[in-house]
């Protein structure tokens, strides 16, 4: 049986006071490929904002390992955000820094290890993500495949329990998008971290989620979850079985 | 903000190892090595315009040499500071807006909150010290490149070195020299200050980044102006 690791109650999602959703409930179990997903501004980017701490929301609690993101302050929030690593959906990679310090940034802050250490385990994070060979380029004269890889290896450097990835798939050609599913059904299953996604792209979702919840713009809420592969076949809601099956 | 920045600024004051002294370092061989060129260019044809226009009434009494006067105390105690102050706005303040607000639309200021480090510390602080520190030093160099500027007019009219060198000394006072330099350190926090806010305060779109730069020198000189009024007065009440 597996832990949850992250519960969400009642969360109303939006920015100064306006809910785009409203009274959003969902679990997420330790270890699985948890994928959120919705049409276009439907608010999926918010809640993920919201998941990560970074936004608060207009109400409702987020719970990571029983303690809540929202109201935690202090010490209390820098060792929850310690538990958790964010790769956004376009790296995000400090522009000033090569790739490797990017990676080092976050163990030089939050460790004492000496540095020659911190290089090694940076080194390390960069070969779990094939990105050994572009130690020393700077964010710039990476690719997008490549920006995304970096920013998943810099999310994990304090080994966190838990991955979100904003549009992990967003602006990459279908082989680069495949790559990047392997590494993360790679990541899922050796290193057992539970992973939190946004995204649309169908073959993705289809590829790498464990369960997904999707969100209605219209609704303001959550109109379906569960197993993709079988939302895709289940035509008991229409809008659901038309987005997984690209009917417009 | 404002708040966020002072707080911040106190607790790295109070504790200096939280200091990215790596980076404050790399901001002030930017702001300050890097601006030496233009300060020096902007002081010496200030000294040197100031200069002749005051030597022409002054020639018609003999009394020419007293530019010298003129000149250093003008530049010790106003435009050494101002000149330098404003071109640190147009030069500092703009590339800290730029970069911070690049920084907020590639997301890279939100990497560092979820990551737990706070971007006030992290982008801001270097930056604000830096500029604090390096304004003053800045200063005396324009103060000094200003007065060379001055010299050059004297010399035109025959008198030697060390005629316009011993009525500027003679002349100019540490208190008038301090008066300036204290000026300088507000002004630097002002820049620095100013420009990261703007930077921070940058929208999505297009303009963005443009629109923060342009603010950040617009806000820059008005308070260096504003401040500098305030300044006057309250020197003048000191009787400095």
């Amino acid at each position: 049986m597996k832990e949850t690791i992250i519960n969400v109650r009642h969360l109303f999602a939006g920015y100064n006071n306006t809910a785009i959703m409203e009274d959003l409930n969902f679990d997420i179990q330790s270890g699985e490929v948890f994928v959120i997903l919705g049409g276009s501004g439907c608010g999926k980017s918010t809640v993920l904002k919201h998941m990560i701490g970074l936004v608060p929301p207009v109400s409702g609690r987020i719970l990571i390992h029983g303690e809540d993101i929202v109201t935690a302050r202090g010490k209390a929030r820098n060792q929850l955000l310690g538990t958790i690593g964010v790769a956004f959906q376009n790296g995000a990679l400090f522009g000033s820094m090569t790739v490797l310090e990017n990676v080092m940034l976050p163990l030089m802050e939050f460790t004492d290890l000496p540095r020659q250490a911190i290089e090694a385990v940076a080194r390390v994070k960069l070969d779990l993500v094939d990105m050994g060979h572009a130690l020393y380029l700077q964010p710039d004269e990476l690719s997008g495949g490549m920006k995304k890889r970096a920013a998943i290896a810099r999310a994990m450097a304090l080994d966190p329990a838990i991955l979100f990835l904003d549009e992990p798939s967003a602006g990459l050609d279908p082989l680069t998008s495949a790559e990047l599913d392997r590494l993360i059904l790679e990541l899922a299953g050796s290193l057992n971290i539970t992973f939190v996604i946004v995204t649309h792209e169908l073959e993705s979702i289809l590829t790498i989620s464990d369960r997904v919840i999707m969100l209605g713009k219209q609704e303001k809420g959550i109109i379906a979850q569960g197993d993709p592969k079988k939302l895709k076949t289940d035509p008991s809601n229409p809008y659901v079985y038309n987005f997984f099956n690209r009917n417009p | 903000m404002v708040g966020e920045i002072t707080a911040a600024l106190l607790s790295c004051i109070k504790n200096p190892g939280r200091i990215r002294w790596a980076d404050t370092w790399m901001v002030a061989e930017r702001s300050g090595v890097n601006a030496l060129p233009i300060v020096a260019v902007i002081s010496f044809i200030v000294g040197l315009v100031m200069a002749f226009q005051a030597a022409i009434p002054m020639r018609m009494f003999g009394a020419e040499i007293y530019v010298a006067n003129l000149i250093g105390i003008a530049m010790v105690r106003e435009l050494g500071p101002l000149m330098t102050a404003i071109v640190l706005a147009g030069r500092s303040a703009s590339a800290f807006a730029a970069e911070i607000g690049t920084m907020k639309i590639n997301e890279e200021i939100d990497a560092l909150t979820v990551m737990g480090m706070e971007p006030v510390r992290f982008l801001i602080v270097p930056r604000v010290i830096a500029a604090t520190l390096i304004t003053p030093l800045l200063t005396v160099f324009s103060n000094f490149v200003g007065i060379l500027g001055g010299m050059v007019v004297i010399l035109s009219f025959g008198y030697p070195p060390i005629a316009y060198y011993n009525q500027v000394v003679g002349f100019v006072s540490w208190e008038d020299l301090a008066g300036g330099l204290v000026k300088c350190f507000v002004f630097g926090l002002l820049i620095a200050a100013t420009g990261c806010i703007r930077g921070y305060q940058t929208l999505r779109g297009p303009s963005a980044v443009g629109d923060a730069t342009t603010r950040a020198v617009v806000s820059s000189i008005i308070l260096i102006a504003v401040f500098d009024g305030i300044f006057s007065v309250i020197y003048f009440y000191l009787g400095i």
